[in-house]
């Protein structure tokens, strides 16, 4: 029962992780229609750039903010340079919804090719904000430390002031109208376009923050995030694609099955219980969990 | 002054709108009537720049129409409600309201747009909380109006308001725009399907039939051509 309970702790921080992921899919995908492959290109990137001003500065904080405000630029950026005219020129033939996909897969390699130009292909280590050794109780140990509630901290500080801005700016505002009936949107003079540009550069920050969080526990290399954005996406699809709370719940029961896997079954079927879960859930529920019926449109 | 100026509209192989030319008076309304394809929305869809125009000029005022995206022309005064109630269903009612205004930003003058609003449509003040997904059709119709309302237009695009909702609720959402409009002095155009209730608040009428227009002139002429309403409009 222990072993139980501390797996579970241990899903925690790692759902918390996914669950910012999800939001960066969500993000895009109820703005533009697009699952964005290139996230985790564009997150892994952010990483790199943070760990090269942890190098220029010793300081985790100043390296955590160009981070995410460097992964808001390039998501922007993707938007702006790549998406859009993409959207653009492939009209609104079924080649519309297509292009743009296979637009962001072709980023993701480029990305990542252009990062092991820079920065090589070997393993590196990033540094993580407070120590990740395990806390102890009255002597008894348990598998959180205080980087992992740093971790679920900080992931549930960004909810609250996605969902802030969301419920309660007018930003946020144009932004739900922009996604859910760009017609009417465009009407009553928002302007779609700019506004999903914000969506797009809001995405590339939350994945840039996974990113930085992650990679202590992990390691980092070109092509080490990949498994994040398959989990992201697993737990957005969970949650429904379009639900930011369903996204966070999506990334938190991904975390703590997925931990149950690694301890009763061992870390090579964590991805495939990944991708099982992901199917299932398609099969099964391909509203999501909290996704109403027949709301998904693609 | 509205003036539209052989004004023509292609979608793709189909010639929506044909070399169509005329022009609205200030406070005054036209309605736009036709049958189901005649081009009527195509016609509204092109002054608020969500289709392309092929060829022709569209002004409002000293504005070039066409010349502006979509969302600008409201910035202009320009207001279009589209057809089928669209509201955006995801937000609450209030939300779909405060749309129609974000554009305007601190303005204290939003505040009272909206009591104004809401004293039109009483109804929408007892359920601005509720998702705009739980109103009856009628509702929503009245929640697209006012969210278009919201902008103080100038020049309102009204789209099949009438569209499939009771001749009751017709009758109050028409009486509505008529009272309005002889009120504010706001330019209508309003295009209907429902030849008898747009011709009831309209001063000038066209009939469009395949895309171009085949009669004009005053609503109660238009209403009492015994031929005219045999050939266009059905009854």
């Amino acid at each position: 029962m222990q072993q139980f309970i501390d797996t579970l702790i241990l899903g925690v921080s790692f759902g918390a992780i996914y669950a910012l992921m999800a939001l960066a899919l969500i993000l895009v995908w109820r703005s533009t229609r697009v699952v964005n492959f290139a996230q985790a290109g564009q997150a892994v990137l952010s990483t790199y750039i943070g760990l090269e001003i942890h190098r220029l500065t010793s300081s985790y904080w100043i390296a955590l903010i160009v981070a995410v405000i460097a992964g808001g630029i390039v998501g922007g950026l993707v938007d702006l340079l790549m998406v859009r005219p993409l959207s653009r020129h492939s009209g609104t033939g079924p080649e519309a919804a297509v292009a743009p996909v296979i637009g962001t897969l072709g980023l993701l390699a480029i990305v990542q090719g252009v990062v092991g130009i820079f920065w090589g292909g070997e393993f590196r280590k990033y540094p993580a904000a407070f120590s990740t050794d395990a806390i102890s109780i009255g002597g008894s140990r348990i598998p959180f430390s205080p980087f992992d509630i740093f971790i679920v901290a900080i992931v549930l500080a960004v909810m609250v002031a996605f969902g802030f801005i969301f419920q309660r700016t007018g930003l946020g505002l144009a932004m739900r109208a922009a996604a859910f009936g760009s017609e009417v949107a465009q009407l009553a003079g928002v302007r779609t376009g700019r506004v999903r540009t914000v969506g797009w550069s809001f995405a590339g920050s939350a994945g840039a923050l996974a990113g930085v969080l992650i990679t202590p526990n992990v390691f980092l290399a070109p092509n080490s995030l990949d498994l994040l954005l398959v989990f992201g996406f697993t737990a957005a699809v969970i949650g429904g694609l379009e639900s930011m709370v369903g996204g966070a719940l999506g990334g938190l029961a991904l975390g703590l099955g997925l931990a149950i896997v690694l301890q009763y079954l061992g870390s090579s079927f964590t991805f495939m219980a990944a991708f099982v879960v992901l199917i299932v859930v398609l099969l099964v529920r391909p509203q999501g969990l909290l996704g109403k019926k027949g709301a998904r449109r693609a | 002054m509205l003036r539209i100026d052989s004004l023509t509209t292609d979608h793709g192989q189909v010639r929506a709108v044909d070399h169509v030319s005329f022009d609205v008076e200030v406070g005054s309304c036209t309605a736009v009537i036709g049958a189901n394809g005649a081009g009527k929305s195509s016609l509204l869809r092109t002054l608020s720049g969500l289709v392309k125009s092929s060829s022709g000029s569209a002004h409002w005022g000293d504005i070039d129409l066409l010349k502006l995206p979509t969302s600008e022309i409201v910035r202009h005064g320009v207001a279009h409600v589209p057809e089928g109630r669209s509201v955006i269903a995801e937000l609450s009612v209030e939300e779909n309201l405060t749309l129609g205004a974000l554009w305007r930003g601190k303005d204290p003058d939003v505040a009272v747009t909206k009591s104004e609003v809401l004293d039109l449509f009483p109804r929408l003040g007892e359920r601005l909380k509720q998702g705009a997904d739980s109103l009856s059709g009628g509702e929503r119709q009245m929640l697209a109006i006012g969210r278009a309302l919201m902008a103080r237009p100038k020049l309102l695009l009204l789209d099949e308001p009438s569209l499939g909702l009771a001749p009751i609720v017709i009758e109050q959402i028409f009486h509505t725009i008529d009272t309005m409009r002889k009120a504010t002095g706001l330019t209508v155009v309003l295009v209907e399907q429902n030849a008898v209730s747009a011709l009831g608040i309209a001063n000038h009428a066209i009939v469009l039939s395949l895309g171009k227009i085949v009669v004009s002139g005053s609503a109660s002429d238009i209403a009492s051509d015994e031929s005219l309403r045999h050939a266009y409009l059905g009854y």
